[in-house]
């Protein structure tokens, strides 16, 4: 990456199970560590492509896939276009996870945890500018809402990574068991309104999952 | 007339886009394409034809993305139907038009990221290709064009099928991003020099890019090739048009930009996404009286690994030599136990100490060499981003590790005997490479620098028989120790300089012979580097963890001009004082503190970089006290964790140590995450430290004789389906930490391997981890396999998705919600 990152070192903290114990000074110079060298080997892409949007009850036809879901159904409520985004941060990333899986294992936990933290926060930014540019069109965009969240079944990723022609465009492919590859990609859908959303929930509040370990 | 023929000659039109045509004309998204063949055959025979109109002299067929994982059996039509009636519709295009034209089989990604990043094995991906080439070729393909290629190690696979499937032109076309990048991060150098290795008629990129984007890359791919050059490119950057993908540039803009590339030297021009046949016209039109523009001869030598290319040229070339048994025990005893982490910690040492290219060298009596070499090459380049330089005498071992090898690699060794030759020579041009000639034949090491010219001049001359160019071939002018042959240096010498200047060929040599028999022989080595770069060696096999040789090469190219501004020399040393003592590391990925090959980085690391990982800073804890080794594994010190344990094994049994000062240390600091006092970071740090303590008490009791014993020996596997393997590797360190032996075999394992090796070993614990909830019913169906081969085995699983409750319910004795958990699990199991 060419543009100096800005880190979320609390994310990372986060990632990492920390519950706001004292960081000890080599901790924290690993995690510097690990951002220069993500900053080095990561090359983050994204893309979109944006549908018509129709929904009845918990049944979304998202145009490029259809499929029933109750939260899904709930985030793109009173939406009438829906952004399809992925974005990765490529496969020399992972390259750099197996070397010091292999070697150096409290490595490979924080360049992790900091991999993850910049794939948020770069995911972040293009959909803040996007949120940008279709304000200009008095469009208002909801939360990213990704397969998997909720009950918004997995094997859409199927139809989002052919549709979007992801290997061609950015690198994603996906695993016959529906995992990314590269690790550090994501995909979700973004709902367009004409009407700007109350109180949005987003992030781990949208997520069914009470008791996972990373949970905010 | 023939293809070849006719691309010598003149500039060739390929066709332009067909998926964009197909939607206009009703393809719907998610539609396979290929079953229009079948279902509107008259469709695809008029955008041929169109295309053909145009101007068009090669036609894809519509086969893109065709291949065995999308069309399978259970389609509504067979993939022999789908090439064979696309190869069909081309054919009658073709015919009707009544213009002379070839057909091009098309032939593009699987969409599968190849293993071990992705799932695909690459030698299922070669045959996924091989399928599609052998229907497409008997169908009557004139050329087999394969674009889009995004991934060397994919594009290998295309090409290894082509050329294994017919014998028919390959043309290889990648896509590069705007930064001129493959997706996985190869260059048009790198990718150049491997699609030149593996014997392809043309290249050049399609796709990703406008014309004018474009431009730029040409230049460089243009610098780089012997080849014809091909430049396919979109019909300008793509914008979202109502989930419609539009382009930004028209026919008239393209055909301009085409006519640009041509003249700045591409030999087969056309289009793809968003181009029209009207494109095309106007391109061809614009082009009609271009003179092509001569394609010229490099004569680089290069070799690649999936993202570098090494260019071996008068700034010489550093190959490190330390993966190689030979001499070695420890090394030896790596092999036996198939310990890769070691191997691979070497390679990692020499990379940061500066080497351009590992030699690897596997060979041990009592080992399988050809397996053992296929692994560690695969497992080498999944890491480490150098060219490698495949070193054995046996020829199946040289063949299974080129197969796998992404990329060109440097081959060790073709000697003048007839016999050498004859058998490496097909393995150089099957699948590319450059290689290590030693001057020597049947007569044996010419005494004479006269006669090792004479060996080299046999070699250049068989070599170019089977079509090997003297760019490929490095000669090795041998050395031979001068201790028992005063002239065996100026002979070498000698050898190097004539090679250079009389027969303009490029030279390796493995430099530390020279002193064999001598003592301090680095004095010697260094010295004698120096002279053989000054008489034009390129490329020398050393060891870079030598701090002497290493500040002979920053020496040579700082004196030689090879060096700008001194540069490198003053980023190596500039933040060196005092002494000479220190070694530099200056690679980004940090010295790996207790690496047996990594002389330098205990020394203090004088380097750019952020060297120097374990941090040795800011601790209080005074190495030689008592409490020095717990305190340092309680904070993760390692180097003051290996100091500390170095001395108290000056005057204490090594048992007691560990019972009385690295056991505690360890359930402090696992207690201290239980608690949640410290994190997970912070165990692991302690976890290596520990673990450097214990490397150096398990080398003082092997040297006094004693065998340290393991508590009992545990299974770990990342289940099938799933390659996310960070939880599993968590696990293995503590658990080695205990005194476990862990067997790790590692991510994306199927249950009949968990199986196997469980009931071969009698294993009493076996611990699985799934990452996502679509790979946990492989943990399932691991676990009732184990339950029927192995009753007698414990299960402990663990993974993002699971809870205490899901893992009952899939049979396993325990949910380990954490690495710690599994350590006292398996504390409970080894007490029993």
């Amino acid at each position: 990456m060419k543009d100096m990152f800005t880190w979320n070192e609390r994310e990372i903290l986060r990632y990492l199970g920390s519950r706001g114990q004292e960081v000890p000074e080599n901790v924290t110079r690993l995690i510097r560590e690990c951002e220069q060298e993500l900053e080095q080997v990561a090359s983050p892409r994204s893309f979109w492509r944006e549908y018509p949007l129709s929904i009845v009850s918990d049944d979304v036809d998202m145009t490029i896939l259809r499929t029933k879901s109750t939260s899904l159904g709930r985030n793109l409520r009173g939406c009438e276009r829906v952004i399809v985004f992925a974005a990765t941060l490529g496969s020399r990333v992972d390259m750099l996870l197996g070397r010091y899986g292999r070697l150096e294992m409290s490595r490979a936990v924080v360049l992790q945890a900091a991999s993850v933290a910049m794939l948020e926060s770069y995911s972040d930014e293009q959909n803040e500018a996007l949120k940008r540019r279709y304000q200009a069109q008095g469009l208002y965009l909801r939360p990213r809402f990704s397969p998997g969240y909720g009950d918004f079944p997995l094997e859409c990723q199927r139809s989002i990574v052919d549709a979007l022609e992801l290997n061609k465009r950015i690198g994603i492919t996906l695993t016959d068991s529906l995992l990314m590859a590269p690790s550090k990609s994501i995909t979700a859908v973004i709902g367009a309104s004409r009407y700007p959303a109350g109180c949005t929930v987003k992030g781990c509040e949208a997520c069914g999952k009470q008791n996972c370990l990373y949970r905010r | 007339m023939d293809i070849l023929e006719a691309l010598q000659k003149r500039i060739l039109f390929f066709d332009g886009g067909m998926g964009s045509l197909l939607q206009e004309r009703g393809l719907k998204p998610g539609e396979l394409p290929g079953y229009w063949n079948i279902s509107h055959p008259e469709t695809l025979t008029g955008i041929h034809r169109a295309y053909l109109e145009a101007g068009a002299q090669i036609v894809k067929t519509n086969t893109f993305g065709v291949d065995g994982l999308k069309y399978d059996d259970e389609g509504e039509y067979s993939l022999e139907a789908v090439i064979q009636a696309a190869m069909r519709n081309a054919r009658q295009a073709v015919d009707e038009s009544g213009k002379e034209a070839w057909i091009a089989l098309d032939i593009g990604p699987t969409g599968k990221l190849l293993k071990p990043m992705g799932d695909l094995a690459f030698e299922d991906a070669v045959a996924l290709y091989r399928r599609v080439v052998d229907i497409g070729v008997a169908a009557g393909a004139d050329l087999v064009l394969i674009e889009t290629m995004s991934d060397s190690y994919e594009t290998k696979a295309a090409v290894l099928a082509a050329k294994e499937g017919c014998g028919l032109p390959v043309f290889v076309t990648v896509t590069f991003d705007e930064r001129g990048k493959l997706l996985t991060g190869g260059s048009p150098a790198s990718i150049v020099a491997m699609l030149e290795g593996l014997g392809v008629d043309a290249l050049g990129m399609n796709c990703g890019l406008g014309p004018l984007q474009m431009k730029e890359i040409l230049g460089d791919l243009l610098k780089v090739t012997s080849l014809p050059v091909i430049v396919n490119p979109n019909a300008g950057l793509p914008r979202s048009e109502d989930g419609r993908t539009v382009y930004d540039i028209d026919a008239v803009q393209f055909a301009k930009a085409l006519r640009e590339i041509v003249d700045m030297g591409a030999r087969v021009v056309g289009g793809c996404c968003g181009t029209t046949p009207e494109h095309i016209r106007m391109a061809v039109e614009r082009c009609r009286d271009c003179k092509p523009v001569p394609i010229e001869k490099k004569h680089r030598t290069v070799v690649t690994s999936f993202a570098q290319a090494v260019e071996i040229g008068r700034d010489p070339v550093i190959i490190g030599e330390r993966i190689n048994p030979t001499g070695k025990s420890k090394f030896k005893q790596a092999l036996r136990d198939h310990n890769l982490e070691y191997i691979l910690q070497e390679g990692v040492a020499q990379q940061d100490h500066g080497a351009h290219i590992l030699d690897v060298n596997v060979g041990l009596p009592e080992i399988d060499e050809p397996a053992m070499m296929e692994e560690v090459v695969r497992e080498l380049q999944s890491i480490i981003d150098l060219p490698l330089q495949i070193d054995t005498s046996d020829l199946q071992a040289m063949e299974r590790a080129l197969r796998v090898y992404n990329g060109k690699a440097l081959i060790n060794s073709v000697n003048g005997k007839e016999e050498s030759m004859r058998a490496i020579f097909p393995l150089v041009k099957h699948y590319g490479g450059v290689v290590v000639a030693l001057a020597l034949d049947e007569g044996g090491i010419p005494e004479t620098a006269e006669g090792r010219i004479a060996v080299a001049k046999k070699i250049y001359r068989t070599a170019a028989e089977y079509g090997i160019g003297p760019e490929d071939i490095l000669i090795d002018g041998l050395c031979l120790t001068v201790s028992s042959d005063s002239k065996g240096a100026l002979t070498t010498l000698e050898t190097l300089r004539r090679v250079r200047d009389e027969l303009h060929g490029k030279t390796v040599l493995g430099v530390s012979n020279i002193s064999f028999g001598l003592p301090q022989r680095e004095i010697i080595n260094a010295a004698f580097f120096t002279m053989a770069m000054q008489n034009g060696l390129n490329a020398a096999i050393i060891n870079p963890n030598s701090e002497a040789m290493m500040r002979a090469w920053y020496s040579y190219r700082a004196l030689m001009d090879l060096d700008p501004q001194c540069g490198d020399f003053i980023g190596v040393y500039g933040g060196q004082t005092g002494g000479l003592g220190q070694s530099a590391v200056r690679g980004r990925s940090g010295g790996i503190p207790g690496n047996p090959g990594n002389a330098g980085t205990s020394g203090g690391t004088g380097s750019a970089g952020n060297a120097g990982s374990a941090g040795n800073a800011g601790s209080s804890a005074g190495a030689g006290t008592v409490s020095g080794l717990g305190v340092s594994i309680e904070r993760g010190l390692k180097d003051q964790a290996v100091r500390a344990v170095r001395e108290l094994l000056e005057n204490m049994d090594a048992l007691e140590i560990i019972n009385t000062e690295m056991i505690p240390a360890l359930d402090r600091v696992g207690k201290g995450f239980e608690s949640g006092r410290i994190f997970l970071p912070q165990l692991l740090m302690s976890a290596e430290a520990a673990k450097a303590a214990f490397d150096v008490i398990k080398d003082h009791m092997l040297a006094s004789g004693q065998k340290q014993k393991k508590k009992g020996t545990i299974i770990l596997a990342t289940v099938k389906g799933d390659i996310h393997d960070i939880g599993k590797n968590i696990v293995k360190v503590l658990l080695e930490n205990y005194s476990y032996e862990v067997v790790d075999l590692g991510k994306d394992v199927p249950p009949e391997t968990v199986v196997e090796e469980t009931v071969k070993n009698h294993i009493r614990l076996v611990g699985l981890s799934a990452l996502m909830t679509t790979t946990v019913p492989s943990m399932e169906e691991t676990i009732r396999q184990l339950r029927t081969a192995a009753p007698w085995a414990s299960v402990m699983v663990g993974g993002a998705v699971l809870t205490e409750d899901y893992a009952a319910s899939m049979g396993a004795d325990r949910y380990c919600r954490d690495a710690m958990a599994s350590v006292n699990y398996a504390g409970e199991i080894f007490a029993s």
